[in-house]
């Protein structure tokens, strides 16, 4: 029931929100994400480590047809659960002392967000996940749409037919499993699992559900829509995007296409972990020249998310539990780096690295935070990015040693982009745009301090989040083998 | 004991917390004593620790903190692991730490970013313990990253000068390349062995037999690793870069602790070493070329940390060069050796730096003895012992690593003691230059000469006590010594003596054929010390100005083989102009290529649809259609019911 509540209270906030005015509906927004992170902390101390899906809810929903209306929470979707109830409290913080216009429809569609995210994490139902997929798409379309920068129309547009036309793959592939399903027909998740597909059916299935995830995630080369996207989006929305929605593709892969199409995966897992890795690279090496910093992060979320997708495809426990604890890192450090590049650019007006320098001179609090965070994600041991890199690039290594070797370029190009963006911002003699530059404000630090928490609790004692996801992985992984 | 094991890290981490957090809120007057108090607690217990170990007959002890990262059939403990090796790495570590923080007190005192600056030097502290301390090879990784990461943070120190920056940045670069290859060599350890605890990989290893493929390749990878935290070639020109840091820092980091921290490693893994013959090999390729091309460079720097840099880099050499011939004691006799004379050797040149307001070229010095009596006599004593004159320490560790080198290989020993030749004139230059003859500085510079406070010239005095005593701890059978350091460590070679006896134990060579070694090298090193003096003392030469036209071998020494220049032109810049083609040009390409293939594929499949008579296209169309709208159907209805509930 839980679960239920957990989808139905933001989307009840967000309706809320919409009927008020000006800062009240701020403050009911916040203090609405903040009720839902309760709730996600409380489920995420009562979650019970085994292979179940826990504090679940079901009824029929289109009875003839099979089709339920059904979700829970197993250890696939824990993590995430956390992840959407931590940031999106966070991102409406951050966003406070933003004057956005029609602050009431902002707010109502960060919460509408939420409510879809929630929904895509925990729905038990292959059309239930197919509806918040798309659901998902039409609040960060508008946030993107109408808030964003100047050349925002045409991007927008971009991104929402890039993932249209993704996600109708993924849904005439789920029709077609639904149709597998021995009569009466049933599109529970989990009785897709026992289909037995032929391997060329495996093989089509196979692609269309990856080149959905492929294009959410993204994995080379269906990536172009998301540089542009994620600089021209306001703040909030790009933080939306980078630190949960990528998710919904990681977390695709996981929960349908390896337990689904073991064998597509046996045939074709190479060849995404090969475009996943290139990715990585690629990224990488595109990052190290950006200047924009909302740029180049967008590039190194690029690149990380490519290392979580190999990981997966290695279908080993390695990769796809470090998926699952990088998905929650990445999304805690790739949130405070955008909120550190949008509070620069409040301050100094430019977010190019050539105009900026000497920060840290007047901001002992904002040096000693952005470094936190920066050190996270290129993965410095006892941060939270070093215990998901490790295993995702074990289960990558033992995969294929080459390949592993080739993926762990990135500590070193991770290091060499994040080091440049950081000493370019931070250090050397200011210019004149960050002559007088102030140090984080009250409401400020509250945003980066619980992400540095949570760097540090999951690098120095990650089992409080390994032992959660251990039993659904061993579980899910049966399927695969 | 397993309080003892924790509070050693901890305390420095203690101390970097409350100096950390407290930043600009702690008086002045309490940094330098808060900041001590760990380092010197931490020595105090290695102490009890270490007779402890000794009064437990030697035997090695674990103590497991709790478990860290366990995945599938992977468990990685946070534990520590006391034993011969780590009890000698903790008692330099903490020790000459102790010194040099107390040094740093007298250094950095009136700098803005004092309390940072001591802050930084006890988090150095606890990665380096935690390096030295655990059980496996994760927790290795950890200290290993983690004192890169302060090397970054203290390189980069004076963080508005931005070459010092770059300095910083390539120092943790470089050793992320290195650190690739380490976190390699760790999956391949866990693959081959199934864990990552020193005592099961060694123990299995143990019973494997010497030519072994994968153990080669991890000997390797893990050597990758050595050859960026000890700047070996190609992995090396991070280090003389390194020296924009403060002083202390050079000391501590970039000469005594860190740095060794692949020789600890190697030793620690020998047993992997001695499976791997050709490893070794290609090591000691790599360790005669690093000590021969950095020594060679020393001979003409003027900038008197930058002849210490590759002084450093060129020592580094030779404990690798030991390493190389299976001479294990040897490479760690040096590491301790190397560890007291060439931090006394930094802080003498701090010292110096300091007298002289900051004035670091040789040719702008001179005369400093009358003036820095203290600086001077200790500089002196560091100099002879890093020369290889007897009996000061670095001419008997130095002097057991070529003694394993001649029973191994007759041309690495007579390139070895041109090495040494090397060493000795480029130190003796380097110590005649700054404190003999007349002063070459400006006036302003010589009304500000001045001995340097207690607390910078107590370290001094105790490390060249240490660097006079310090070989004693190992004289060879040939002395009439009972090589009390070989005896203690011998523990850690069993597994690498049961593998490969033969390699191991070898034959012992003749006293008289030993005297014979040391006498050449000791005379090798006071020749050059000689002529050193006949140059610059008598002759009062001096190294000429920058602008002076040089030959050509001697301006490509002078420009350190323009090493940087080629990694600029075959590395940096076509990862550059990558980045740039990547994003102008292969971005549009991709775009493209993307959009034509979803056209492709529409026009086709459109196609297809007309050929295939409609039927299975078509009934799935409508079928995906209407699923989509029952879907959406369902969902308004119910939450107009969810809304209606709530009257709104």
């Amino acid at each position: 029931m839980l679960t239920l509540l957990l989808i139905l209270f933001p989307a009840l906030a967000a309706t809320v929100t919409l009927l008020l005015k000006g800062d009240t509906a701020k403050r009911v927004a916040i203090t609405a994400a903040m009720l839902e992170l309760v709730l996600a902390a409380w489920i995420f101390g009562r979650f019970t480590p085994d292979a179940q899906s826990q504090f679940g809810f079901d009824y029929p929903w289109i009875g003839a047809l099979g089709i339920r209306f059904s979700g829970g929470i197993d250890g696939i979707s824990i993590l995430l659960v956390l992840l959407t109830g931590l940031l999106v409290p966070l991102i409406c913080l951050s966003a406070f002392r933003q004057n956005y216009s029609r602050p009431n429809s902002f707010y109502a569609l960060i919460l509408f967000m939420q409510a879809a995210l929630m929904g895509v994490f925990t729905a038990r139902d292959a059309f239930l996940f197919y509806l918040f997929f798309e659901a998902a798409l039409i609040p960060i379309y508008f946030l993107a749409a109408i808030w964003g920068g100047a050349n925002r129309v045409p991007v927008t547009f971009k991104f929402f037919i890039y993932t249209i036309f993704g996600s109708l793959f993924m849904l005439v592939a789920l029709v077609y499993l639904y149709y597998q399903t021995p009569v009466p027909h049933s599109s529970a998740i989990t009785d897709f699992y026992n289909l037995n597909l032929t391997p060329s059916a495996q093989g089509w299935v196979f692609w269309a559900f990856f080149i959905a995830f492929a294009i959410k995630m993204p994995v080379f080369p269906f990536h172009t829509w998301q540089p542009d996207t994620y600089v021209e989006s306001p703040t909030p929305a790009t933080m939306l995007l980078a630190g949960i929605m990528l998710k919904m593709g990681v977390y695709g892969v996981i929960r349908f296409i390896l337990p689904i199409v073991p064998e597509g995966v046996d045939t074709w897992g190479m060849t995404a972990a090969i475009l996943s890795v290139i990715g990585i690279v690629y990224g990488s090496i595109i990052a190290i020249r950006q200047r924009d910093m909302k740029r180049l992060i967008a590039y190194s979320s690029f690149a990380h998310v490519g290392l979580m997708s190999a990981g997966v495809f290695s279908q080993t426990a390695y990769g796809v539990q470090g998926a699952l604890i990088q998905m929650l890192a990445h999304g805690i450090n790739v949130v405070g780096l955008f909120f550190v590049a949008e509070l620069i650019f409040d301050r100094a007006k430019t977010r190019q690295l050539d105009q900026l320098g000497g920060i840290t001179r007047t901001t002992p609090k904002l040096t000693a935070l952005f470094m936190i965070i920066m050190l996270g994600s290129v993965a410095l041991p006892l941060t939270n990015g070093f215990v998901g890199e490790f295993l995702l690039l074990k289960g990558v290594f033992d995969y294929n040693n080459y390949l592993g070797a080739f993926a762990g370029l990135t500590i070193i190009l991770g290091a060499v982009y994040m080091l440049r963006m950081f000493q370019k911002t931070m250090f050397g003699q200011p210019s004149a745009n960050t002559q007088s530059f102030a140090d984080l404000t009250g409401s400020e630090a509250w945003v980066l301090i619980p992400l540095v928490i949570f760097v540090f609790w999951m690098g120095l004692y990650p089992a409080s989040f390994l032992k959660l996801t251990e039993p659904a992985v061993t579980n899910l992984l049966q399927y695969v083998k | 004991m397993e309080l003892l094991c924790i509070l050693i890290p901890l305390l420095p981490l203690l101390g970097f917390i409350i100096n950390g957090l407290g930043f600009r809120k702690v008086p002045t007057a309490l940094i330098g004593p808060l900041a001590l108090a760990g380092p010197v607690v931490s020595f105090l217990s290695v102490i009890a620790l270490f007779s402890n170990f000794r009064a437990g007959g030697n035997q090695p002890y674990k103590a497991t903190l709790f478990d860290w990262i366990s995945v599938a059939d992977m468990q990685i403990n946070f534990s520590f692991q006391i034993d011969q090796l780590s009890l000698i790495m903790l008692l330099v570590v903490t020790g000459v730490g102790s010194l040099i923080h107390l040094y740093s007190i007298g250094y950095m005192k009136h700098d803005e970013g004092y309390g940072k600056f001591m802050a930084f030097l006890n988090l150095f502290l606890f990665f380096m313990l935690l390096l030295v301390m655990g059980s496996n090879f994760v927790i290795m990784f950890i200290g290993w990253e983690g004192v890169g990461l302060c090397s970054y943070l203290l390189i980069g120190f004076w963080n508005t000068n931005t070459s010092y920056n770059n300095a910083a940045r390539k120092a943790f670069v470089m050793n992320r390349i290195g650190d690739l290859g380490f976190l390699l060599g760790i999956f391949l350890i866990f693959t081959t062995f199934g864990s990552v605890e020193y005592s099961d990989v060694f123990q299995s290893a143990a019973g494997m037999s010497v030519g072994d493929k994968t153990v080669l390749a991890i000997a390797l990878l893990l050597f990758v690793g050595a050859m960026g935290k000890s700047a070996q070639i190609p992995l090396f020109t991070w280090l003389p870069d390194a020296m924009a840091g403060p002083t202390p820092v050079s000391a501590l980091i970039h000469a005594a602790t860190m740095v060794t921290a692949g020789i600890y490693m190697v030793v620690r893994a020998n047993v992997l070493y001695t499976l791997a013959p050709q490893a070794l090999e290609i090591m000691g390729g790599i360790a005669i070329a690093t000590a021969l091309l950095a020594a060679s460079i020393g001979l003409m720097q003027n900038d008197i940390k930058k002849v210490l840099a590759y002084s450093t880099v060129s020592q580094l050499g030779y404990m690798f060069l030991g390493l190389s011939v299976a001479a294990y004691t040897g490479g760690m006799f040096h590491v301790l050796t190397h560890a007291f004379f060439k931090a006394l050797l930094f802080l003498g040149a701090g010292s110096v730096i300091h007298a002289m307001s900051d004035e670091q070229d040789i040719r702008n010095m001179g005369g400093l003895r009358k003036y820095l009596p203290i600086t001077f006599w200790t500089f002196l004593i560091g100099t002879i012992a890093i020369s290889g004159i007897p009996p000061f320490a670095g001419f008997f560790s130095k002097d057991e690593i070529l003694a394993h080198v001649w029973e191994h290989n007759k041309i690495l020993w007579v390139l070895g003691v041109l090495g040494s030749a090397m060493t000795s004139f480029y130190m003796f230059r380097l110590l005649f230059l700054t404190f003999f003859g007349e002063f070459r500085g400006t006036a302003e510079q010589k009304h500000h000469l001045h001995e340097s406070p207690l607390s910078m010239t107590i370290p001094l005095m105790v490390l060249a006590v240490l660097s006079v005593v310090g070989g004693f701890l190992n004289v060879p059978h040939a002395l009439g010594g009972h090589s009390m350091l070989a005896e203690f460590m011998a523990p850690l070679y069993e597994g690498s003596q049961q593998v490969n006896p033969t390699a191991f134990g070898g034959p012992v060579m003749g006293a008289s054929e030993e005297l014979m070694l040391m006498a050449i090298s000791a005379g090798v090193a006071l020749l050059s010390a000689a002529f050193a003096y006949v140059l610059y003392v008598r002759n009062a030469a001096l190294p000429a100005p920058d602008s002076d036209p040089r030959s050509l071998p001697a301006q490509v020494v002078y420009n350190k083989f323009y090493v940087d220049e080629l990694y600029e032109r075959i590395i940096v810049r076509p990862v550059r102009a990558l980045g740039d083609g990547f994003y102008s040009f292969g971005e549009f390409v991709v775009d493209g290529v993307v959009g034509a293939v979803a056209w492709l594929v529409r026009t086709a499949s459109g196609q297809l649809r007309l050929v295939q008579n409609g039927s299975i296209g078509s009934y799935m169309f409508a079928m995906v259609l209407s699923i989509a709208l029952i879907i959406a159907l369902r969902f308004f209805v119910n939450w107009t019911t969810v809304l209606g509930y709530l009257n709104i």
